[in-house]
């Protein structure tokens, strides 16, 4: 059934604009989604496409065919009657149509909305990836707490494991999306997002930071390269073999504004993803930080419990860099 | 001193781009021009007594329609910039930084400097015709409303090329436009151009408001009011409720960037996310706002080019008022990425399908109320049927679709929203609002204008319209998000912008004809003595086109729904009309020029905050006071127009039918 669904959109689509999309179907995103939640996304696109058709169609078809027998040309006009202004029966049908349609497309979308919730866990054999994600002034950082590197605009995952994506920002709210793999969420300073997303096969996706976020916004493009699990790990082995180290004074650089090619790092500093996501913490003045109490009082905010060690160290290293606190204030 | 002089010049004035040379230069020039033909034709008094001071809701109306035209060609024209640079894949038309502002300013001109007033001016040439009544209910508040709009569009719109443009998006969303991401002052101009007009908008919508409630025309029960004043009513409710949301959020952001606080800022305890719930608040129900009148326009065209009464008078008065209430509680569905979770969302999305309910009503009460009718195609009715009806419905589909939360997800920031609300913006707001200008241009000036041009141009504007929009759709399920200043061959999305900018060409072209038809109609387009061109149904058909000045000679009484129209058909059934009542000294306001000197010290003291400069702000918040008193003191308030000249006026009015 949803199998049909799919294939019909895809015949629907391609047919449609063939002529301008002869032979790029991977660029077709949204529409040829290679992962569950994308496919299910499209599904539910293709529903309330077609729910809504039910009532569209038919209503532009009365349109033109009213509009045209009635015009004052027509030859007879016994028909004509100026006063029929109400029709209990056609009324009753006007509010009852579309009230019948939108109460099975709320209960399909409420449905489909806790389903797909983005922070609810995929359901999956394999044991789940995370990667963390911060948005910066125009460059995405990604780090991999569990294979320890980090890589900025390059994204690399093993197909058919679920990747716990924990995304945060260190600028102006930008919202990280991939088009092929599922929708997108707002990447948020002082908040820590979650976002759950599955690559079925192979291959190479488009991403990028969907929310204007300042100059080269347009320049937060990102590749999300999906391989298995072997050849992931290879790649990480090399990361760490061939890539230079990020260090906390290497990130406050990255994280100035500008933009960025795709660079690798062997390893980062502890903890920080948690501390990018508590220095704009109540309490004020992020960067100053070290004082007592300040990482639990934004822990709490930025959602980070079970972290708050971590935390408390960056901060604690945060100190070092004062200056680059400066500047923010 | 010389070097001071230049640093402050460099500083002051935007340079460095030849498009803003080009524009300078052109805007000394027809200032200039304007000094020049005012003096040459010793005009000055004229403009101050006749227009710059009047009260009348006529003048204001039309000054009004002229301020939203030219902003409508600023708009436009930045659109076109938008669409050039992205007509071809790595472009360097613009650089980031210009196209950020300009689609910042496209934004903010088309809502707020483009479709309010447009909107405003149909408000004040219908309602008081409609209703019978002799003008707004608060005359002198109606002049400080336009004045307010008028100088704090003008600070918006200086910022083109003084101190520099804003350049965070329509809604400024901070951080961005906090001063840690945007130091510079054009979002100060941002900031007051919309304070400014925005109190302006308040106001207009508390004297509709009363002046629907208090001033219709004896028998006039609420259920007899024509379509359009009920959708002014509708749309005035809920502009007094979400207003005040925009001004107390804008000032909540000045104060942040003034005095330094932290309400909406990253450290400190500030909260972005407050912010955009609440412009969110203001701004969800300020597209059903400007759309609400347009829906009352299209009633009131379809049912007089149907010759029959309009369908479902009950359900569409029922309609509106839904609307206007539901879309104060669909806000979040613009940030449903926000992670607020699966309730949030569903509350939102489901809040958001329930307004397409009273929505679709209406389209079929249009289409029905063609069924047994008399059908014709005039240029109003080619807009409503041809043009906004088909480009609506499907407008209202893709809404739908983008209410679905989780599909949202994917739909979101992408050009397949930007198609969607151009298309219920365009499709609905745009069309609607020519349709009325149209329809009621006889009214307003006394002679109809030219069919065949206006045909022309709806052509141009439908077919450029969706040669634009429709591969915008495709190109977000691509990926493409809004805001981009640019993008790479290896995308695959050059062939899609490259036509919808021509579209968007298409869609210039329709208005140049328009501009072509207006100035054609004035030349050569012949009298309407009828003061009924179309023979139209409610009160506002008659009178003598353009209305006299008191509007009514004798206020009129109504019996029934569509009153004019069935007084007709009593006259044609041979019914005799009632004796006229004697006529009476008519009580009317005075001209004032309070409201325009006070708005301009409002646009000094708005000028004087962007930059800081308190010694210019301080005289003007002076002015403004100032003014507040000289009017609390003034009793010259208004006069009567005595009957002799009530009587000349008609005899001249009713010599010419």
């Amino acid at each position: 059934m949803k199998r049909g669904y799919r294939r019909l959109a895809a015949t629907i689509s391609l047919a449609a604009m063939a002529f301008m999309l002869a032979g790029c179907g991977d660029k077709m995103g949204v529409l040829n989604p290679k992962g569950a939640v994308g496919k299910e996304q499209l599904d539910l696109i293709i529903i309330s496409t077609v729910l809504c058709l039910i009532v569209v169609v038919p209503t532009l078809v009365m349109a033109f065919w009213i509009a045209w027998k009635y015009r004052i040309k027509r030859k007879q006009k016994t028909d004509y009657q100026p006063e029929w202004s109400h029709n209990t029966k056609a009324e009753a049908f006007m509010w009852g149509i579309p009230l019948v349609v939108i109460i099975a497309l709320a209960s399909i979308t409420a449905h489909y909305t806790y389903k797909l919730e983005p922070s609810k866990p995929l359901k999956a054999e394999a044991e789940p990836i995370t990667i963390q994600v911060a948005s910066l002034d125009w460059k995405w950082l990604f780090l991999y707490p569990e294979q320890g590197i980090a890589t900025v605009n390059y994204l690399q995952f093993p197909d058919n494991v679920p990747v716990r994506f924990e995304l945060t920002s260190d600028a102006p709210m930008n919202s990280f999306w991939i088009p092929q793999l599922g929708g997108q969420i707002y990447t948020m300073s002082g908040m820590k997002m979650k976002l759950h997303l599955i690559a079925d096969e192979p291959g190479e996706y488009f991403g990028s930071g969907a929310n204007f976020s300042g100059e080269h916004f347009g320049a937060m493009r990102f590749v999300a390269k999906a391989t298995s699990q072997d050849e992931f790990d290879k790649w990480v082995q090399e990361v760490k073999n061939s890539s230079p180290a990020l260090t906390k004074e290497g990130y406050d650089k990255l994280a100035l504004p500008g933009v960025s090619d795709k660079q690798f790092f062997s390893s980062f500093p502890e903890g920080l993803f948690d501390w990018i996501v508590v220095k704009y913490g109540s309490g004020g003045h992020g960067g100053h930080g070290g004082h007592g109490g300040h990482a639990d009082s934004s822990s709490e905010k930025g959602e980070s419990h079970g972290h708050s060690e971590h935390s408390e160290a960056m901060v604690r290293t945060a100190t070092a860099s004062e200056e680059h606190a400066h500047h923010h204030d | 001193m010389w070097q001071n002089i230049k640093d402050f010049a460099a500083d002051f004035f935007v340079t460095g781009d030849p498009l803003i040379y080009g524009a300078d230069v052109a805007i000394v020039l027809t200032m200039a021009a304007i000094v020049f033909v005012l003096t040459y034709f010793k005009k000055w008094k004229w403009l101050w007594t006749e227009w710059l001071t009047t009260v009348d809701h006529k003048r204001i109306g039309i000054m009004y329609v002229i301020a939203a035209l030219l902003m409508l060609f600023r708009g436009g024209v930045d659109a076109l910039l938008m669409r050039t640079q992205l007509a071809f894949p790595n472009n360097e038309f613009l650089s980031p930084e210009h196209y950020n502002e300009i689609f910042t300013t496209h934004g903010v001109i088309m809502i707020l400097f483009m479709a309010m007033p447009l909107m405003f001016g149909l408000f004040n040439l219908v309602v008081p015709l409609q209703i019978g009544a002799r003008d707004v209910a608060f005359p002198f508040l109606n002049a400080l409303s336009f004045w307010l709009f008028f100088w704090g569009a003008m600070l918006f719109n200086i910022s083109f090329v003084i101190g520099g443009s804003p350049n965070s998006g329509w809604l400024a969303y901070p951080p961005l436009s906090g001063t840690m991401f945007n130091p510079g002052v054009g979002q100060d101009f941002y900031i007051w151009g919309i304070q400014i007009s925005g109190i302006g908008s308040l106001m207009t919508g508390i004297n509709f408001i009363v002046t629907i409630l208090k001033m219709r025309a004896p028998g006039m029960k609420l259920m007899k009011m024509p379509m359009f004043t009920w959708s002014v009513l509708g749309s005035s409710l809920a502009i007094i409720l979400a207003f005040p949301i925009l001004t107390v959020t804008i000032a909540l952001l000045f104060v942040d960037r003034y005095f330094g606080a932290h309400f909406f800022t990253l450290d400190g305890g500030g909260n972005p996310m407050m912010y955009i719930n609440l412009i969110w608040m203001w701004g969800h129900p300020e597209v059903y706002i400007v759309i609400l009148p347009a829906f009352g326009i299209y009633s009131e065209v379809v049912a007089t080019f149907s010759r029959k009464k309009l369908f479902g008078y009950k359900s569409m008065v029922f309609a509106i008022m839904a609307i206007s209430v539901v879309s104060f509680i669909t806000w979040a569905h613009h940030f449903f990425t926000m992670g607020s979770g699966g309730d949030v969302n569903a509350f939102f999305a489901i809040s958001t399908m329930i307004i397409a309910i009273p929505t679709g009503v209406k389209v079929f009460n249009w289409i029905f109320t063609m069924y047994k009718g008399k059908v014709s195609f005039e240029t109003p009715m080619l807009w409503t049927v041809l043009g906004f009806i088909p480009c609506f419905v499907v407008g209202g589909m893709t809404g739908v679709m983008l209410s679905v939360a989780p599909a949202d997800f994917q739909f979101h920031n992408s050009y397949f929203l930007i198609a969607h609300f151009h298309q219920t913006l365009i499709g609905g707001v745009v069309f609607g609002y020519i349709a009325g200008l149209i329809y009621w241009w006889p009214k307003v000036f006394g002679f109809k204008l030219n069919e065949r041009l206006g045909k022309w141009s709806f052509w141009f504007w439908n077919i450029g319209f969706y040669v634009c929009f429709m591969p915008q759709y495709v190109v977000g399920l691509m990926g493409m998000t809004r805001r981009l200043s640019t993008y790479g061959w290896d995308t695959g999305w050059w062939e899609l912008n490259f036509v919808s900018t021509i579209g968007a060409f298409l869609m210039g072209a329709g208005f140049l004809l328009q501009v072509w038809q207006i100035l054609h109609s004035i030349k050569f387009m012949e009298r309407d003595t009828t003061g009924d061109p179309w023979n139209g149904r409610t009160l506002e058909w008659s009178i003598p086109s353009p209305a006299p000045v008191y509007n009514f000679a004798r206020i009129p009484h109504v019996e029934e729904m569509d009153d004019w129209w069935e007084q007709k058909k009593r006259r044609e059934n041979g019914v005799a009309p009632k004796p006229l009542p004697p006529l009476e000294p008519i009580h009317m306001p005075k001209n004032s020029g309070i409201p325009f000197i006070k708005s301009f010290c409002w646009f000094v003291a708005g000028f004087g905050l962007v930059f800081d400069w308190l010694w210019m702000a301080i005289p003007g918040f002076i002015g403004v006071a100032v003014c507040m008193l000289a009017h609390s003191f003034n009793y010259d308030t208004d006069y009567y127009i005595p009957v002799e000249e009530i009587e000349r006026t008609e005899a001249a009015a009713r010599g010419a039918v």
